[in-house]
């Protein structure tokens, strides 16, 4: 900066800017009062039919007897399956990337399965997953697991694989052997790769929880959900979505608090 | 003086899926203890190829090389290479940069460790070993990029295009700056370029090589009678335009 002035223009720029933001922000807030007046006025006056469509101050009383409606063991338990699928995608999916980088012979004859393995719809799996887990919890995770470690694996490795070259050559030049080579430049050099990775498999094993407690449960927020449906209890069906947008976006932004933190840390960029 | 490095007859051949290349026929030179040469000729004619046989990197077909006597059969602990950009790691903080080359070589010891840190003190680093590679200029990066292979103590250090990601006027600053140093640690170093007045600037020797399959076609011994010679001096004297024409003239570029 060389005044310390603002000049007029930046002055209206400025002003465009934050007028613009607020713009934004009053947009939002009007259409989620709107949307939640429209549909609990709509029920009282008749034209919008709670039995299906339940309501705002209905939902509000599902969330009011949280004890009756063992609200909290729904949410510890799919909270528990997420968090044990999730973690054991990571590590199982790290741990076969750096495998994978390891020997670029097993990269080459596993690309093919991957791809496959990759597109396959895995909820598909579901009735055997339950075959060969168990009619449980076990299945639950595996679901979670199923879907949310090959795209670790494909993410990791081609994270790994796009390492800067000019890094690990000038550390080549040192002599340096394959392990020195991944702890010193390639693990490092992909922490972004990682969390990014983590962001996708929170929600994916979010994803295959649910659809595992659709198929398999007595508890859980699935199992609320399907429940509710099964006997008509729309306040609680809508109440369960609710929390699992809830409960997926707060997941999602503790890893980026970690990973901005951790960057933060680690790399002086 | 001294012979440090003795490269005879050498030929390499790299073999991939679509055939044989021929990268090097018959080079032979020598070089002496402290001395810099050049190495220039057109891209893609070897002189990386020829870098990396000189480090034991990619082997060689016939003919030998010897370091110190001992002919090169493995990548040796006795070069150490300058590549393109400064590579530092920006997870590290300078000083941790400086000591990869040793840690990795598992060299860390007292005495090597003392030996870099007084590399970094000599060349202006010392307050910055803390910092981060972001922290510091183009050239500064470039000084510990050096130092960090200066501090395992190579007989021969290779610099392969080291300067030719940097702008023009900082490269003129850190050519200048990077022999004053190799210079006054009696480095020999050996240096490819395909800037014609670097190599002349740079060194006692420029080896001109052919296209691919490279063999030398000349090698201009590079005088000037200045009392403390640097790159950037040797750029002002008489003699340099005379020895760029010969060296072009040798090069024989055209565009076609
Ligand atoms: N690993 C390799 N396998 C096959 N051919 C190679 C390999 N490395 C280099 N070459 C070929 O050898 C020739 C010389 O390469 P290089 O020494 O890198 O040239 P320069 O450094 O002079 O530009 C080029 O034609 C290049 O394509
Ligand atoms: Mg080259």
């Amino acid at each position: 900066m060389y005044h310390n002035e603002i000049s007029k223009e930046r002055k209206i720029y400025l002003k465009k800017e934050r007028r613009n933001k607020i713009a934004v922000t009053l947009c939002r807030v009007f259409f989620i009062v709107a949307f939640i007046a429209v549909w609990e006025i709509g029920g009282h006056l008749g034209f919008i039919d709670t039995f299906v469509l339940s309501q705002p101050s209905r939902i509000l009383g599902v969330f009011a007897d949280f004890k009756e409606n063992q609200l909290l063991l729904h949410i510890g338990t799919t909270l528990f399956e997420t968090a044990v699928g999730f973690l054991l995608g990571v590590v199982i999916g790290c741990f076969l990337a750096v495998l994978l980088w390891w020997s670029p012979f097993l990269s080459k004859v596993s690309e093919p399965y991957l791809v496959i393995l990759n597109s396959l719809p895995k909820i598909a799996l579901g009735p055997v997953i339950i075959i060969w887990a168990g009619a449980g919890t076990r299945a639950i995770i595996f679901m979670a697991l199923a879907i949310s470690m090959i795209v670790t694996v494909l993410e990791m490795l081609n994270g790994f694989n796009n390492t800067d070259k000019e890094l690990i050559r000038m550390l080549e030049t040192f002599k340096a052997n394959r392990l020195q080579i991944f702890t010193k430049i390639v693990l490092p050099y992909n922490i972004e790769t990682l969390f990014n990775s983590l962001k996708i498999n929170i929600g994916l094993s979010l994803v295959g929880v649910i659809a595992g407690e659709f198929l398999v449960s007595k508890a859980g927020l699935g199992y609320l959900i399907v429940y509710g449906g099964q006997v008509f209890k729309m306040d609680l069906v809508m109440a369960s979505v609710l929390i699992l947008a809830a409960a997926a976006a707060i997941l999602y932004e503790v890893i980026v608090i970690t990973q901005k933190l951790a960057l933060k840390y680690i790399n002086h960029r | 003086m001294n012979k440090i490095l003795e490269v005879s007859h050498i030929k390499v051949c790299y073999q991939a899926v679509n055939g044989e290349v021929e990268a090097i026929r018959d080079v032979s030179f020598s070089v002496s203890e402290g001395e810099f040469i050049s190495i220039v000729g057109p891209s893609g004619c070897g002189k990386s190829t020829l870098l990396s046989a000189v480090a034991g990197v990619t082997p060689v077909s016939e003919g030998k090389i010897l370091l110190s006597g001992r002919e090169v059969s493995e990548v040796s602990d006795d070069i150490a290479y300058m590549l393109q950009k400064d590579n530092l790691l920006p997870w590290r903080s300078i000083r941790k940069n400086v000591l990869l080359g040793l840690e990795i070589r598992g060299m860390i010891t007292e005495e090597n460790l003392s030996y870099a840190d007084n590399l970094l003190k000599a060349y202006g680093l010392w307050e910055f070993r803390d910092k981060y590679p972001s922290q510091l200029s183009g050239g500064m990066r470039q000084r510990a990029a050096l130092i960090r292979t200066l501090a395992v103590r190579p007989k021969v250090l290779l610099l392969d295009e080291a300067f030719s990601a940097l702008d023009y006027q900082t490269r003129l600053a850190v050519t200048d700056d990077v022999y004053k140093i190799l210079k006054k640690e009696k480095q020999t170093a050996l240096i490819v370029t395909h800037d014609i007045p670097e190599s002349i600037s740079m060194s006692d020797r420029v080896i001109v090589l052919s296209k691919r399959p490279a063999v030398i076609r000349n090698i201009y011994t590079t005088e000037f009678d200045i009392p403390d010679r640097s790159p950037l001096l040797c750029r002002d004297h008489a003699a340099f335009g005379e020895y760029f024409n010969q060296i072009w003239k040798e090069l024989d570029v055209h565009v076609s």
